[in-house]
């Protein structure tokens, strides 16, 4: 319509803001031709005053009082516009880049302290624990993999052994060795990540990118591995899904090179950073009697002086012949646990390097055909699917396979009656697995104790009385993930 | 074998009635008797299910589920001692240690112990005495509840919701599990939340998920579902939800609705 074109070109002559009219006219016209990208307006007043021309505060009265939505600008600015004097009770998140996830504060502040404040959270639950009810006890590795997605291998290699407990069957020497070598190359990048979110919701953007840096070295390392970076269900009831590919040690040696190259760049970085110590030393306080009481588990249990760590006092998978040490600090601070953080990932890269020498050739899963996966994996190239030669075997010779493959597959192994708990030292804390088995084929229960979870008690303990900063930099220090949080 | 009138019960069972099924199902075999743990005499702690039958039975070959093969509940096996293990010398610490704070030894109903794992059934209104025991006594001290679960274990199943503590103690480095088992109609359990505050969101977990209702919790409230859920998401009874799913042509139906063989 050379109508509405003319009309768009006459409003390209002429700023917008004298033009309104014009713009509703050709809109309501029905026209085709859109006007020009650099015509297009927000409403935002984008001249050299139009920056103070919105509060940032902006207010609106509800029952329980005003309400001010609070986008940014300076601290000061907002109180002198609230009036000081009243007790606000502030919401940060759950959607917000500093909060670790999905997690939601409910503070309540008298100027910048907090004198109450409680975590809400729900945000991210997606009922994987009553979805395993309805799976086999295989395909329950796939749904657990996805709750704490940043120590995938924990909730697997948690599950499997509850699974193999409930069973009672002793996993392979070399899927032992594996699981080991996976769940520590996990909980470096699963550090990695703690460091990288918690330097930027402090400010450290610097520490972010190169926390992301390493963890991508450590997630191509899994990827070649299992052959996903993340949500591998690798590790299933038995042992694992496959073998490790042939040149996995030298792929494994090379990636310990670079995190040795590369960590002392994190003291460089952040350790002797004054910024970073004035944020971290003395913030988020919880001594060791709080932590017992509140049920805190991992580094931060650790930072408070407790050498507890699942992996020396009840080892799983063969840990009590690895060397290494259990770093323990007694500042029971933020600052404590980011070096604890660091020194457990120098400590997981000594137990890769032993786990690697111990790797001897062997089968990677039980004998028992009637538990083991039947199908021979491979990777393809569309990803990983069933072997070439084991679909030519059971579609093409063995009638008897291709049942057994079918069976084992869609029915699943049954696991006999009874209940175990399983635990293993996730990069968090304690991953604790409630399986609870009626003779079927699929979970009667499935409860996840998920160190996030009980971790995120611990808020109100060691933010109340401090400042609202601080409760950014306390958060950060647990590195809760919310994933794993709400199921 | 005559057809009687009247289907032939096990008299003792109270809970027979509420099964389904043939009178010569076997489901229907009678129950291996427990030992009396304390004064009364202990009744079963039912901690499973009656199942149909599946692949990997043994005798009648039923792999179907469609045999009508059922299998009665499973009732987790009383412990003899020697327990074995640790075991026996805490089971002696911790009865001497509730004879030393006024509890009597029958607030547990049954000893378990399987794979490895002991098991207390705890009558649940001395739970918290018996957690405050367990905590403070010296030769006990468990200082961290690791975890706090709901069970429900079934529609057809008596006392079918349990509440599952598990205590870890950090100076003996044990673990042991106390269960309370619970009508479904009178889900009251006391909360352990003033002997371990951690137990707090626990609760309020299993309070969401199962309606356990903890008496005495601070802010018994939901805590991963919305405040105004209805009903309880982790019962049994309670759908898992879903939507066919069409692939070429077929409809594979939502989980819950596909064919189970357990």
């Amino acid at each position: 319509m050379s109508e509405t074109d003319t009309m768009g070109d006459n409003n390209g002559d002429r700023p917008s803001s004298e033009q309104p009219g014009a713009r509703s006219e050709a809109s309501t016209a029905g026209s085709t031709q859109t006007e020009r990208l650099s015509d297009a307006t927000t409403g935002t007043d984008t001249t050299e005053n139009g920056a103070d021309s919105q509060p940032r505060a902006a207010s609106r009265m509800t029952t329980e009082g005003p309400v001010y939505t609070v986008t940014g600008g300076d601290w000061d600015d907002v109180m002198s516009e609230v009036g000081g004097d009243e007790k606000i009770v502030m919401n940060l998140g759950p959607q917000h880049p500093s909060t670790h996830g999905v997690l939601r504060l409910v503070l309540e502040l008298e100027g910048e302290t907090v004198t109450d404040l409680r975590s809400v959270i729900g945000y991210l639950h997606t009922g994987i624990e009553k979805n395993t009810e309805y799976r086999t006890w295989t395909q329950g590795v796939t749904f657990v993999t996805r709750m704490d997605y940043l120590a995938p291998l924990s909730n697997e290699a948690a599950f499997c052994m509850g699974v193999e407990k409930l069973l009672g069957i002793e996993v392979p020497e070399r899927a032992q060795v594996v699981r080991v070598l996976l769940l520590e190359i996990n909980r470096i990048s699963s550090h990695m990540v703690a460091l990288a979110t918690g330097g930027m919701e402090l400010g450290a953007l610097t520490g972010m990118t190169a926390g992301f840096r390493e963890r991508e070295e450590a997630l191509h390392l899994l990827e070649f591995l299992t052959g996903l970076r993340m949500n591998h269900a690798f590790i299933r009831p038995g042992g694992l899904a496959q073998d490790l590919p042939t040149d996995a040690p030298e792929k494994i040696d090379e990636f310990a090179k670079t995190m040795d190259k590369r960590l002392p760049d994190y003291d460089k970085l952040l350790t002797g950073q004054p910024i970073w110590q004035q944020r971290l030393k003395g913030i988020g306080y919880l001594p060791v009697d709080a932590c017992l009481a509140l049920g805190i588990t991992g580094p931060v249990l650790r930072s408070a002086g407790l050498p507890w760590d699942l992996r020396k006092t009840d080892p799983y998978f063969g840990y009590e012949e690895y060397e290494f040490d259990v770093p323990v600090a007694h500042e029971a601070d933020g600052y404590a646990r980011y070096l604890l953080r660091v020194e457990e990932i120098h400590q997981s890269l000594r137990i890769i390097k032993q786990a690697v020498k111990k790797l001897e050739p062997g089968p990677v899963m039980v004998e028992d055909k009637k538990i083991a996966w039947p199908a021979r994996l491979s990777i393809s190239s569309d990803g990983m699917g069933n072997s070439l030669e084991h679909v030519r075997k059971i579609m093409g010779q063995s009638m008897e396979s291709l049942i057994h493959h079918f069976k084992l597959v869609t029915e699943g192994f049954a696991v006999p009656s009874g209940q175990v708990y399983a635990t293993v030292e996730s990069p968090r804390g304690e991953l604790g697995y409630h399986m609870v088995s009626d003779g079927g084929t699929r979970p009667m229960r499935v409860h996840v104790r998920d160190p996030s979870f009980v971790n995120l008690q611990s808020m109100p303990a060691m933010s109340e009385g401090g400042m609202v900063a601080d409760v950014i930099a306390a958060v950060a220090s647990l590195d809760p993930v919310m994933g794993g949080c709400d199921r | 074998m005559t057809e009687s009138d009247e289907p032939t019960t096990t008299a003792s069972q109270d809970d027979t009635e509420q099964r389904t099924g043939d009178t010569q199902s076997s489901a229907e075999r009678p129950d291996t008797g427990l030992e009396p743990f304390g004064s009364e005499p202990a009744r079963a702690v039912v901690a499973g299910r009656e199942r149909k039958g599946m692949f990997g039975v043994r005798g009648t070959g039923d792999t179907s589920g469609y045999g009508g093969l059922r299998l009665p509940a499973y009732t987790a096996p009383a412990a003899e001692r020697p327990y074995g293990g640790w075991f026996d010398d805490f089971a002696d610490e911790f009865l001497a240690a509730l004879s030393d704070n006024d509890i009597d030894p029958s607030v547990i109903q049954q000893v378990t112990i399987d794979r490895g794992e002991i098991t207390f059934y705890v009558q649940r209104k001395h739970l918290v005495e018996v957690c405050r025991t367990l905590r403070d006594d010296s030769g006990l001290r468990f200082e961290l509840c690791s975890s706090v679960s709901g069970v429900d274990y079934g529609p057809d199943v008596p006392q079918r919701l349990h509440s599952v503590y598990h205590l870890l103690s950090m100076t003996y480095r044990r673990r042991i599990r106390l269960e309370v088992s619970l009508d479904v109609d009178d889900p009251h359990v006391p909360s352990v939340v003033d002997v371990y505050p951690t137990a707090d969101w626990h609760e309020r977990e299993s309070y969401d998920m199962f309606g356990i209702v903890y008496d005495g919790h601070p802010a018994l409230t939901r805590i991963l579902m919305p405040d105004d859920w209805d009903g309880y998401p982790q019962r049994k009874d309670y759908p898992l939800g879903g939507i066919p799913v069409e692939y070429k042509g077929a409809e594979i139906p939502p989980p819950d609705q596909r064919r189970a063989y357990s």
